[in-house]
Parts: structure tokens; sequence; C-alpha cells
């Protein structure tokens, strides 16, 4: 079977597969839709959705059109999700790969370094961080992706701690392979299906962590994001619920997706996994 | 013996049973019949994917999900398994049937007291107040034979060893005194001696209690053994069935008797004089203990694998190291391939140091001993063609691509495996999977190979091929081999000289005619009547 | 004995990581652009000479840097975390003020989140064919993938604004003068929607891992051993399968502590329940980063704490790690 039929198998990926394109379309096509600025004030405040035409979304406090926002929106969710998750695979995979490979005093260290990022209350400390750092684009995703680093550390760790002994491993040690080699490849690309499971899921965590950050006044401040506009609705709820429902919906949408996309890459990336247990 | 002993207590009558969709075939068992009768022990033997263990799955209720009986029935003292409702099938498990399992290590529940589990199956059946079920068990592990049995009856499985472990099961398995014991091969994850013992065990309470037992097994050793009566299966098929002395003595079918030939019991080839008297490997007073780091407040625990290990293998020589779990026969293989580095003591290979290599010195000089490795689905890399997989040492070891190809071809020519570099593991079976793995080992030419338990995973007749092979290289490439295995019968079959090894200790050594058949010492002897149908195998000899 | 191993062994370990937090935290202050002690000061404190003044000198930062972090390190070491400008009050008093509305909170939905993620995820494995099996199962994927603070405004919005069942802000109600028990009960009215809401993520996260968990404890051969028993599937399931599959949960359960107390900035947000959560936002509004970096030291701190907690519930499931110490 191929790889993509064995993650059509699964209904629920393939649902995911096609809200997360239409996401993207909407990232892509936002400038064409809606040219202007999100930022610009284009109509009376407080619009509800569906009452002039070109605002099916109604508009915000300040008179926003936040259909325009909701595009513009999707852009920055998913390329802070993407970066800060690409980031974090960065730091997490050498880390883990030298840790779980070497063993011994090196993996002490480094797991220690780990369990010590771990304990911080992630969400604490990116807020900490982008504060200080002062907010922008560049400080969340560095944030996003001090605080998401330590499980992929873990997980490349314990896929290198359980090879590194196979047998295939031993033998080429034994024929005289560098460790260079041998991480690379030997290791490296058998532990690559959960990672990329795993990264899937990460994309979905950042997104929410972005959401969460802008949702506090933490967002980048030339860049309209979801997370914002919650933010800046939540005053208004008793007399606006709208404007706070819809991007937090596409939100929601988002992570959904990401997250049944990443149970079926889970699918038919592993297919043995319930086939060797019988 | 009275009219009720030969009526038989379970009857199968063309019980067939299907397996899912998707499976590489449509039925596990397909038309078997066969009686156990009451006080008698059946042997249902096969190999791996025969569907040996599946009839008694079916009796106990306990198949699968996705595989179901689809014909004949199961008679248990006349009433039909297959018919019963789960409630009822519950009824008479534990009570009137009970089971023993493979793997005594992960039979057992963690997180319980040995004592709460055994208390469990009076439980069940709405036996006993929970005081008399601990007396219950207490006695019922005084009667397997369980040391300290006051203290294993408050102790958690892993505080006890395997051979344990079993003796529990059986404990749980007889509590309800049930007609029909199934022991699904029970003896197969343990040593020799342990084996041994717990088979006696097995025998012992059968002959007392009366009971029938309904013993599944790959191995005819044990069948011979044990086994009033015999049940060889293939493909989810009878092959064979009868009497157990019969079978064992003539075999009918050819598959019955390749698997009987297969066992490499008998024949202990004459010791080939050695070409030469040049030491290859040279090892003297090695020594490897393994240390569990402690912590600040935990005491470090030290093992000590390897204890003052000395002896030399000449050219073109056959030693084969034996020993049970634990007595450090792989620490020395892996100790001379240098994937463990030994304390002390010395090691020369061709008369020079092999041991105090590292680094770049040891990459380079690795070439000089290679191994074959036990799992025949873990020795090679998945994402990795075959051919690659052979050529890779020739390729660290700076041989130009083309090459190291083409000299792959011709080393899987050569072990009956040729046009397949392109392939990758995935389609290749257990014993070809092997095959390639010992032509792995071949092609950097190594002037010793060390082979690890290279037979111990693959059915007998998959190992009898291999064992050819093996022999067949040898005599071509005279190859010297470092045949470190757990099964003396295999041993037997292909080395020149033998090695035991207990505790980290070398207990004898010896040509290996003379270790078989006059072992000087205690233990050796001990491993040897441990091996199951040995008597037999002696005699003709 | 080995309990008190284990708990001055984990205090050990407690003291050297917020110490590794505390000179995070002073690296951070330098890292910032501009004066350290503007940046202490945030913005409103930037205008006045003599607060800027006095932070100079608490901090040297006319010193060496080693000499700064000395003082820095010595002064956490007696609990001086500073003075916030903006609320005119001292870090620490301040927090201490604040924390036990958060425990409350945090408490509250851990325990929550835990019992209710465990039954779900029981249920949805003993019923893993079933459609209410995958039913629970789907409710978990979306609560997982719900932002927090939305859950917590439309729970608002629909509990509060429209129903008018549950109060939406604060702790207690503001005048009422309740005391005794019916200061109990207001105070449980208005803990019920930011609990649950902070509680949902969670109880998704459990709810999934019980379930994987649960349907691998189904496969192991102790299970087999226990049908061939011939125990009842209730007992099986109860005290087989969920006791193993219980294991990696209180692990998980440690792990995700962290991310509840991170949870609750924002539930305590929404809600504006006056604990450490809110007084974080109320720093990040005013840019009091003094405050900020001690309520980032203590909510580690709390994490810590529920770290310790979980390991001991951990070594009374689990007898094999007895042994092994």
């Amino acid at each position: 079977m191929s790889f993509f039929a064995r993650f059509a198998q699964n209904r629920g990926a393939l649902i995911g597969l096609i809200i997360l394109v239409t996401i993207i379309l909407m990232a892509i096509t936002a400038p064409l839709f809606f040219p202007e600025s999100p930022w610009r004030m284009v109509q009376r405040p407080f619009l509800p959705p569906l009452e002039v035409e070109g605002f099916p979304l109604g508009t915000d406090t300040m008179g926003r059109n936040v259909a325009a926002g909701l595009m513009h929106g999707a852009w920055v969710s998913l390329l802070i999700g993407l970066v800060s998750t690409l980031v974090a695979l960065a730091i997490g995979v050498p880390l883990g790969a030298v840790a779980g490979y070497y063993g011994g005093l090196i993996d002490d260290a480094l797991m220690r370094f780990t369990e010590f990022f771990q304990t911080i209350p992630n969400f604490a400390l990116a807020i900490v961080l982008v504060a200080i750092m002062q907010p922008s684009v560049t400080s969340i995703v560095v944030a996003i992706a001090l605080v998401s680093w330590p499980p992929v550390a873990r997980l490349v760790r314990a896929e290198f701690m359980s090879l590194r002994n196979r047998e295939y491993v031993e033998a080429a040690r034994l024929v005289g392979q560098s460790n260079r080699t041998i991480i690379l490849r030997q290791i490296l690309p058998n532990t690559l299906s959960p990672i990329i499971v795993l990264a899937s899921l990460m994309v979905a965590t950042a997104i929410l962590l972005e959401s969460s950050l802008s949702f506090l006044g933490l967002g980048d401040p030339n860049v309209m994001s979801w997370g914002y506009m919650i933010g800046a609705a939540r005053t208004v709820i008793r007399q606006a619920w709208w404007l706070s429902f819809f991007p937090g919906l596409a939100i929601l949408l988002t992570v959904l997706a990401l997250n049944l996309v990443g149970e079926g890459l889970d699918d038919a990336l592993n297919p043995k996994l319930s086939r060797e247990r019988s | 013996m009275n009219e009720t002993s030969s009526s038989p207590l379970l009857s199968l009558r063309h019980l067939t049973i299907a397996l899912p969709k998707g499976a590489d075939r449509a039925y596990a068992v397909e038309d078997v019949s066969y009686d156990v009768k009451r006080g008698e022990i059946l042997c249902v033997v096969g190999e791996s994917g025969s569907g040996k263990s599946m009839a008694a799955n079916a009796i106990m209720g306990l198949l699968p999900k996705g595989v179901r009986p689809v014909g004949g029935e199961a008679l248990f003292d006349g009433q039909d398994l297959l018919t019963l409702t789960e409630k009822q099938h519950r009824q008479l498990r534990g009570l009137r049937i009970g089971m023993i399992f493979q793997e005594p290590m992960t039979a057992l529940n963690p997180l319980m007291r040995v004592g709460a589990q055994i208390g469990e199956v009076f439980e069940a059946h709405g036996q006993l107040s929970s005081r008399e079920r601990q007396e219950k068990a207490l006695a019922l592990l005084i009667e397997v034979g369980i040391p300290q049995p006051e203290k294993a009856i408050r102790a958690y499985p892993f505080q006890l060893s395997g051979g344990q472990r079993q003796r529990v099961m059986i404990a749980m398995a007889l509590a309800l005194e049930p007609e029909l014991l199934i022991a699904d091969e029970p003896t197969t994850a343990l040593d020799v001696t342990t084996q041994a013992q717990i088979l006696e065990l097995i025998l012992d309470l059968q002959r007392r209690r009366g009971m029938a037992v309904m013993f599944i097994t790959h191995d005819f050793g044990v069948v011979a053994e044990i086994a009033n009566r015999v049940c060889v299966m293939r493909h989810g098929k009878i092959v064979e069935l009868g009497d157990a002395r019969p079978v064992l003595d003539n075999p009918q079918h050819d598959y019955t008797r390749a698997l009987i030939e297969a066992i490499p019991s008998d024949v202990i080839p004459e010791a080939r004089g050695a070409e030469t008297d040049t030491p290859l490997l040279e090892v003297e007073s090695l020594n490897k203990v393994f240390r569990s780091r402690g912590g600040l407040f935990k005491p470090a625990r030290e093992v000590h694998a390897l204890r003052d290990v000395s002896f030399s293998l000449v050219k073109g020589e056959t030693i084969g190291i034996v020993g049970e779990s634990g007595s450090g026969k792989s620490t020395l293989g892996r100790c001379v391939v240098r994937l463990e580095h030994p304390d002390s003591g010395t090691m020369k290979l061709s008369g020079t140091d092999f041991m105090n290599l590292k680094g770049e010195a040891l990459r380079r000089e690795r070439h000089r001993v290679q191994m074959i490795f036990q799992d025949p689905y873990a020795s090679l890399n998945p994402r990795h063609r075959v051919g690659y997989a052979i050529a890779q040492g020739p390729l660290a070891n700076g041989v130009p691509r083309a090459k190291a190809m083409a000299q792959a071809d011709a080393l899987l020519e050569l072990v009956g495996l040729s046009g397949t570099a392109d392939r990758f593991p995935h389609e290749f079976s257990g014993g070809q999977r092997q095959r390639i793995g010992i032509a792995r080992a071949l092609a950097l030419e190594p002037e010793l190979i060390v082979a690890d338990e290279a037979v111990s995973a693959l059915d007998v007749s998959i190992q009898a091929q291999i064992l050819e092979l093996l022999e067949e290289l040898k005599q071509k490439l005279s190859l010297s081999l470092l045949f470190i295995t757990h099964d003396l019968r295999v041993a037997a079959q292909i080395c020149d000289r033998i090695i035991v090894m207990q505790h980290g200790r070398i207990v004898e050594q010896g040509p290996a005619r003379d270790v078989f058949l006059a072992p000087q010492e205690a233990y050796t002897r001990q491993l040897l009547e441990a091996i199951p149908g040995r008597p037999e195998a002696l005699e003709t000899v | 004995m080995l309990y008190a191993r284990l708990i001055v062994m984990r205090l050990l370990k407690a003291v050297v990581v917020l110490f590794l937090i505390v000179i995070f935290n002073f690296f951070l202050i330098h890292m910032a652009p501009g004066d350290p002690a503007a940046v202490l000061a945030g913005e409103a404190g930037a205008t006045d000479e003599q607060f800027l003044r006095q932070l100079r000198e608490q901090f040297g930062l006319d010193q060496p840097m080693y000499v700064q972090l000395w003082r820095y390190v010595s002064g956490i070491a007696m609990l001086d975390f500073g003075y916030s400008y903006r609320q005119q009050m001292p870090v620490f008093d301040l927090i201490m003020a604040r924390m036990p509305a958060t425990l409350l909170l945090t408490g509250t939905a851990f325990v929550l989140s835990l019992a209710l993620g465990i039954l779900a995820g029981s249920l949805a494995a003993a019923r893993a064919k079933k459609p209410s099996g995958s039913l629970i199962m789907a409710l978990a994927l979306l609560f997982y993938a719900t932002p927090l603070f939305w859950v917590a405004l439309m729970a608002v919005v629909l509990f509060s604004v429209y129903l008018d069942w549950l109060p939406a802000y604060g702790m207690v109600t503001v005048g009422a003068g309740y005391t005794g028990l019916a200061l109990a009960l207001d105070v449980g009215k208005h803990l019920i929607l930011p609990a649950t809401t902070l509680a949902l993520f969670f109880m998704a996260i459990y709810t999934r891992m019980t379930r994987t968990s649960m349907l691998e404890a189904s496969q192991q051969d102790y299970v087999k051993t226990a049908r061939a028993k011939g125990l009842s599937p209730r007992i099986i399931q109860r005290r087989h399968i969920l006791r193993n599959a219980l294991l990696p949960i209180i692990t998980l359960a440690g792990l995700q502590a962290g991310q509840m107390v991170g949870g609750a900035i924002l539930t305590e947000t929404v809600f504006a329940w006056p604990g450490i959560g809110r007084l974080m936002y109320e720093a990040l509004m005013q840019r009091d980063y003094n405050l900020l970096l001690g309520i980032f030291f203590f909510s580690a701190a709390l994490v810590i704490v529920f770290n310790i907690l979980t390991d001991l519930v951990y070594r009374l499931a689990d007898p094999r790690i007895k042994e092994a110490s």
C-alpha cells in the first residue's frame, strides 16, 4: 500500500488535511481578497456578521474588517508554528542524538539540562522571554522554540538509546564505520517517522502558544494575529461575542487539523506497530 | 488403569479456525482432530506458524481478536467448548482447565504480590475466605518447590527468577486441581537446567494428580522426555499423530523425520586435527565487571561477567562456547570483537595486541574480527538494501564503490541468494536474513568470526540449513570460528573444541568428543543431563 | 526512611533548579535592551530617578558583573525579590498574598482533570470498538485543540452572560461579606468556571493517554494469565489493566504540572481570579519586570512541588522502584 493510501485510510486524517489545505490557501490568498492592511479602519465599529456586504464577519471595536484579520492572521499562525517547530527540532534532534548515542556523562549532562527546561513552566518562560526581548515575530519564534525542544530531545534520545545497541548498528561499528556515519546513516533515518509525527503535533502546540501570547498582548504589534483579535475583543465580550468567537474557531480548526494529520501520519509511517504485536 | 482413564477428556473433531483477512493463510488450523485422554500427556509439536497454539487458545476461549473457530467441535467431557458463552467459558477456565504460558517474565502482573495473584484463582470461582486463600497459596508454593515459600508469597514477580516465576504460574494453574492442564511452550524461555527441573515438576504433578496435560512445544527433545502421545503439526494441519515412542523411533511422515533429524543430537563429529599449531587468538586472564552506576545514596552493583578467562584458538578451528544465561559467554564474544572492553588481561590476534587499540586505530583494525548476530530481524538495517549492508564494511575501509558492490553480489551468491542485492531486508525470511548476516561478516575477509547464538532464533529445520552452510563455508574458506551458543546439541554438531562457562568462569574445555562423552566436571554433566531427550541420543552414538 | 531520603534528594535537586532560574533571571535582565535599572523599573519607573537610583543601589549596577550576580542571588536567598514600584509593595509579599488562590485553582483543576480523564479514558478503552468510545475520543481531541483562553471566554458568554448561572469574575462576591460556610460556598461557585475550563485541556490529555495506556496494558501477557484464571472482565479491567496503565499517567501528570501553572495564567486573566497568574498579567500590562521575574520564579517552584508529589505517588504505585533504589 502506498503512503498516501495508508494515510487516507484514516478518515479523520483526510478531513484534517482538507482543513489544513484550506487554511493554507486562506493564508496565501489573503492579499488577493483583502489587499489593504487588516489594521485599517474601514467601517463603523461593532458591525455584526452578515449585515453589510463585504463584511461577512462584521467589524471590530475599531471598525476593522474581521474577515480580513482572520485571513491575514492565518499566515502569521502557520508561519510562527512552522518556523518555531523547525528551530525546536534543530535544537532537540542533535542534542537528543548525541545524548542517546554516547550515553554516560554526556547523556547525564545533556539530560539534566533538558530536565531543567522541562521543569520551568513553559508558558511562563515564553511570557518572560517575549516580554523582556520585546514582542516581535522573531522573539516569539525564539521563545516558542526554547520552550518546545525538550520533548524532541527526549524522544530522539530514547530512540537512539534503543537503536544504538541494535545488532545492525553494532555490525556497522564492527566493520569500522565512524560514529558520524553511524549516527547519520544507520540510526537517524530510523528515527524519522516518530520525529515527523511529533513535529506535526508541535506545530499545533506552537500555534496555540502563539495565540496565547498574542491574547495577553505579547504579539508582534505589526502583524495581525488570531490571538490578538480575541484579546482585543475580550473586554467587549458581552456586547460582541462574535469578535472573539470566529478567531477562536479558526485556531481550534487549525490545531484540530494538525492533530488529525499527525495521527494520520502516525498510522501511515508506523504500519508495523499493529502487526508486529500479533 | 480403569475405564475412565482411557475415555477422552478432550476431543477435537475437525476443528477449523479462521484467521482474519489479510493474514498469510486463511486458516490457523484446518480440520484438526485429536483426543487428550485422562491422565495422559499429549505433545503438540510444530515450528513457528504451524498453528500449534491456536487450538489450545480456542479451548480456553482466549483466541486473539479477529481469529475465530468456523468449523468442527471441541468436546470437553462431552460438552462442546466452542458453543459456550463467554460467561460459561469463564467458569471453566482455571477451575477445570488450567493454562501456563511461554514467557514467565511477563505472564505475571508486575504490581501484585505472588500470593495475591494465586489467591485470585479462588476468588474468580468464589471459593474460600481471603485468609484460606493465602494458606492455600502457601501450600501450593510449597508443592511446586519454590525456595523460601513464606517469603515468596509476599514477593513481587520482579524479585523472582524466570524458573521461580514459572513455578508460580504452575501453582496458579493447578490451584483448583483442574482435570486438564494446557502448557504452551512453558520451558522455551528457560535455561536447560531450569527447563529440566520444570519438566520434571510437571511430570511429577501430572502423575500425582492424574490430570491430563496438553503440552505444546517445538522441541522433539522435550517430546521424548515427557510425551505419551504426539501430534505433529505443520501449516495448520496435522502431519502425524500417534504414540510417542513409535513416532520418535519410526516417523512415518517426511516432515516429522526432518524435524527429528534436524535436532543435532546424535552426531558428535570426530575432532579434526588442527591444520597448524599457530594460535590465531590468544586470550589470557580476561576479566570484565559490569557496574551499575550508583547514585548519591544508591550503592553501585557489580556483576562479574568474566573471571580470569584464558584460552586460545588455532587457525582454521571452531571453538564452541556454551553456557546458560548469565554465564558470561556473550560478554566473552563481545570482548573478542571489541564491542565491550575487558577490564584486564591480554588478547592477541595473530600475535599482535588487539585489546588496547583505541579510537581510530581500533576502527582501522576492526575488519580482522567480524561477527554473526543472533536476531536476523534486528541485525539488518531496515532502510538499507542488502547489497549495501554487505558492502558497507569494504566501503568504510576504502574499497571503491563498484568493487565493493561486485563483491557483495559474489558473497550473496556464495550464501545461496544470488541476484538479490537490490532488495530490502523485509523481503527475506529469517533464515535468508541470517545468510545475509553471514555474507556481511565474510565481506571484510576477517581472520576470525564470532557467531553469537547465530541459529538460536531460527526454527530447527532452518537451523539445520544454516549450520550446513557454515560447515560448508568452513571447509571452503578455512574459517576460524568462535561459536557461542546455549544449545549443546548445536555445539556438538559444528565445534572442534568446547569451552563450558558458568558464572563468568571457564569450567571445562577440551575436544568436543571428550567434553560430550566424558565430561570431567560436575556442572558439564549437569548441563548434558538436562538436555531433553538426551538418554536416547546417547544410546545411538 | 526511604521516603525521607527521597524527599531530601528531590529538595536538593529543587534548590539547584531554583538557583539556576535565579541566574537565568539575572542574565535575562541584562540581556534586555537598555539600562537594567530601567528594565526592572518598567516603563513607569523609568521616569522616577529616585526609584532608579534605589534599584541601582540594590543591584549594585555600577559594580562588576559577579558582584551584581552575588547581590542578586543572596538577595533572593533572603527572600528579597525586590520591590514592585507599580503596586507599592515588596514582590514577595504580593506573590504570597496571591498564592493561595492559585493553589486552590490549579489544585482543583489538577484533581478534576486527572479523575475525569482517567475515567473517560478507561471508558473509551473498554469501548474501543464502539461508537461511544469514538465519541469520547472525538471530544477529547476537540478539547485538546481548543485554546484555553477562548473556552474561558465562551464559558463566560454562555454561563454568565446568557444563562446567568455562575459568576464570571473574581473569587468572592464583592461586598457580600460572607463568612464561614457561606464564604466557602461563594468561593466554590466562583471556582466552577475557571477550574473546569482549566481542567478541560488537561482532561483531554489524560483521557487520550489513559486509553492508549490501557489498550497497551490489555495486550500484555499477564492479562491473558488473568483471563485463564477465569476472572471476570470487570476485575481484570480494574485490577490488572488499569493499575498497570496508571503508571505512565502518573509520570505524565507530573510533567504536565508545568503546563497547568502556565494555563492558570490564561484562566486567571480571563476570570479575574486573584492568583499569581492574574498578577503576572498585571505585571505584563504595567511592564513591571521585577514582579514578572519574581512570579516566574515562584511558578517554577510550584511546578517542582507538583513534581515531587507525583514522584511520591509513583513510588507508592510501583513496587519495583523501591527495590531498585
